[in-house]
């Protein structure tokens, strides 16, 4: 390596490796080129909708990177590309569900796209409603506690959604019980259309004090400084002391969704002040510095991840639909018997 | 075997599913220490400790929810909301969530939660701490609802909800906890969800109810015994799936049928029954379909003449009974 002593090993220190501190910026870059490339793929009439998370995939992938992606389990809110990438979901999959097709495993090809789940990589299903999967986290944490077992559960939500009373109900049981749960906020300063400054008066942090709980903020965009945060709560809930309260602030760099006109609330000059803050591009340049990364390598990871999104993109679109009988299927366990299908 | 109370049956079979099983655990407001404002869950604390007896804040929807993600761990909770007026808040878990997360997740997740809530009035409890919101959720596929009137059912399907791999709210009724005793088997069995059940053979009218009104049916259809009309009376047990075959062969035999529930009259349970009636057996009824509720009105007052007047008792009952029978 050819950085100068101390100033650019941050990742090492904090106990990442190259290899990881690499495998991180290459999710980040994937999940962006994913959005991206739905956002294309919308606009030529292929699929219906998008709902993006351009601008908030540092934050995504740092804390993802933080846990233990083996054991810990995941409720991520319908913006966490980056989330449900580092946790072991493929690119496949994330197109067998933008084309709502039967082999998608988060549902089958029955939710909108962004509602992830899979049992398998410890993804917890999602739904629509907002906020609602916190006390689902908060549920996790209770029974891994019962089991005696040393996982977190991680649950992210946008700032609009910690006004929600799941929110607060969630937050205060995990306090009170002292649950091993990690509280992510992603603070991308918009709830739709919706400002900050008019849904919160005070900071979401400061309401952990409330729940007898530490909480902070923290820039996301600075990739490093997320993953030392998440991993640090981590520590904590595993050692039994309890949840953290974690704010990530970032700004939503897209539109709210493919059917949201975002200069309607606001201005192209604000929307481009903040995409010159983008932590992509500075976790990119951190890794050349380090000298772990190169123009040659970045030429190299975009073909590739063009040629993942090329290959996955038509193997979403061609893969077949469900069939329209299935439509009855999986209310019950037993649907025969039970009613799900006459 | 033994003659327990309602409510003891209830005790009974969560003690008893919680010894047979680990993952099985109780939470709610006070069911801890107190062991519950009814006294339904006392003594699991002392047995089972404060994890599995876990008394939680009073916020209903984190109730519902954590309980929910504990399910989809591979727990087995049993979340009691206090009064049945009291989980509405936690309706967008139940609806939005429990319901739907295995449809959701195409068959990957599955949510194995019962839900206790009790339900009725004629304990001066007012507008909130006696409704019957049965219909709010009824109609909800995803939903399994059981509603028992007897002890011996009252143990039996919280047993067969616990031991369920979907969500079930189980509607206990807690004007029934004191006053309905039956024999109750100490060893082990189930009810089987989605059964109904004929609590009486008659050959006259035919009653089809569920919960405390079928209380003030049986006493009705023993009077009526007297004066030459033989009640067919089927508890319907569990509300969703309803048991459309029970309903129709109870319905058969007399030709005759009223519908008896304590929830209000518009799209209740009982609109559904009668739906299901009309649409197969129409033309071998010998009376027009008859429906005994209570009153659309918000809910019951505490007022001693307003809390009589909505509930209903086994003369208004029996006079409906015997007007059906005349017919």
């Amino acid at each position: 390596m050819t950085q100068s002593a101390g100033q650019n090993v941050r990742h090492l220190e904090l106990g990442l490796s190259n290899e990881q501190a690499i495998d991180m910026y290459v999710t980040m870059v994937t999940a962006r080129k994913f959005d991206e490339r739905m956002l294309l793929l919308q606009r030529a009439g292929k699929i219906n909708f998008h709902v993006s998370g351009v601008g908030q995939e540092v934050a995504q992938v740092a804390a993802a990177f933080a846990l233990d992606r083996d054991n810990d389990y995941f409720l991520p809110y319908y913006r966490d590309y980056g989330l449900v990438l580092s946790v072991g979901m493929t690119v496949r999959d994330l197109l067998l569900s933008v084309f709502a097709k039967a082999e998608d495993p988060n549902s089958g090809g029955r939710q909108m796209p962004g509602h992830f789940g899979s049992k398998k990589l410890r993804i917890v299903t999602g739904s629509s409603p907002v906020t609602t999967q916190v006390p689902h986290a908060v549920g996790i944490a209770l029974a891994a506690k019962m089991k005696k077992k040393p996982l977190v559960s991680f649950v992210t939500f946008g700032e609009g959604s910690s006004n929600q009373g799941d929110f607060h109900e969630g937050c205060n049981f995990a306090g009170v019980h002292k649950l091993p749960v990690i509280f992510m906020c992603e603070n991308n300063q918009y709830a739709i259309s919706v400002p900050v400054h008019k849904q919160l008066a005070g900071k979401v942090a400061d309401r952990a004090l409330g729940y007898g709980f530490p909480g902070l903020q923290v820039d996301g965009n600075d990739a490093l400084e997320v993953f030392r945060v998440v991993k640090e709560a981590r520590e904590r809930a595993i050692a039994g002391e309890g949840p953290t309260l974690i704010e990530a602030l970032m700004y939503r760099i897209s539109p709210h969704s493919t059917s949201d006109n975002d200069l309607a609330y606001r201005t192209k000059e604000e929307v481009d002040l903040n995409r010159a803050k983008d932590g992509i591009p500075k976790y990119m340049q951190y890794l050349i510095d380090c000298g772990i990364w190169s123009e040659e390598l970045e030429a190299e990871l975009q073909a590739n991840v063009r040629k993942v999104l090329d290959e996955a993109t038509e193997y979403g679109d061609k893969a077949p639909f469900p069939t329209p009988e299935s439509t009855l299927l999986h209310v019950y366990a037993d649907d025969a018997e039970q009613g799900g299908r006459e | 075997m033994a003659v327990i109370e309602y409510i003891d049956a209830i005790r009974q079979a969560m003690k008893e599913e919680m010894e047979r099983d680990e993952d099985v655990f109780v939470l709610g407001e006070d069911v801890g220490v107190k062991g519950g404002v009814f006294t339904t869950t006392k003594g699991l604390l002392e047995q089972f400790g404060e994890l599995r007896a876990l008394d939680t804040p009073l916020a209903e929807s984190a109730i519902a929810g954590v309980a929910i993600g504990a399910a989809m761990y591979g727990m087995k909770p049993i979340a009691e909301m206090q009064y049945s007026d009291f989980m509405f808040p936690a309706t967008n878990q139940i609806i939005s969530e429990a319901a739907k997360i295995r449809y959701r997740s195409n068959n990957d997740w599955t949510c194995p939660l019962v839900i206790r809530a009790p339900i009725g009035g004629g304990i001066f409890g007012g507008l909130y701490h006696s409704q019957c919101p049965e219909s709010v959720f009824f109609g909800t596929p995803g939903l399994k609802i059981v509603a028992p009137y007897r002890a011996y059912d009252a143990k039996g399907l919280l047993k067969a909800a616990v031991r369920d791999p979907d969500p079930v709210i189980y509607f206990e009724n807690k004007k029934c906890y004191k006053l309905i005793t039956g024999e109750v088997p100490d060893d082990d069995y189930i009810v089987p969800i989605g059964k109904a059940n004929v609590l009486r053979e008659g050959d006259d009218i035919t009653v089809i109810g569920y919960s405390l009104p079928l209380h003030f049916v049986e006493q009705a259809a023993e009077e009526l015994a007297g004066e030459g009309i033989n009640t067919q009376i089927l508890d319907l047990r569990t509300l969703q799936p309803l048991d459309k075959e029970g309903i129709l062969e109870a319905v058969r035999k007399t030709g005759k049928v009223l519908i008896v529930h304590e929830d209000n009259k518009t799209g209740g349970v009982g609109a559904e029954v009668s739906a299901i009636i009309a649409e197969e057996l129409l033309y071998e009824l010998d009376a027009p379909i008859m429906r005994l509720c209570g009153p659309d009105v918000p809910a019951m007052p505490i007022n001693p003449p307003g809390e009589k007047f909505f509930m209903l008792n086994k003369e208004k009952v029996k006079e409906a009974m015997r007007q059906l029978a005349l017919y």
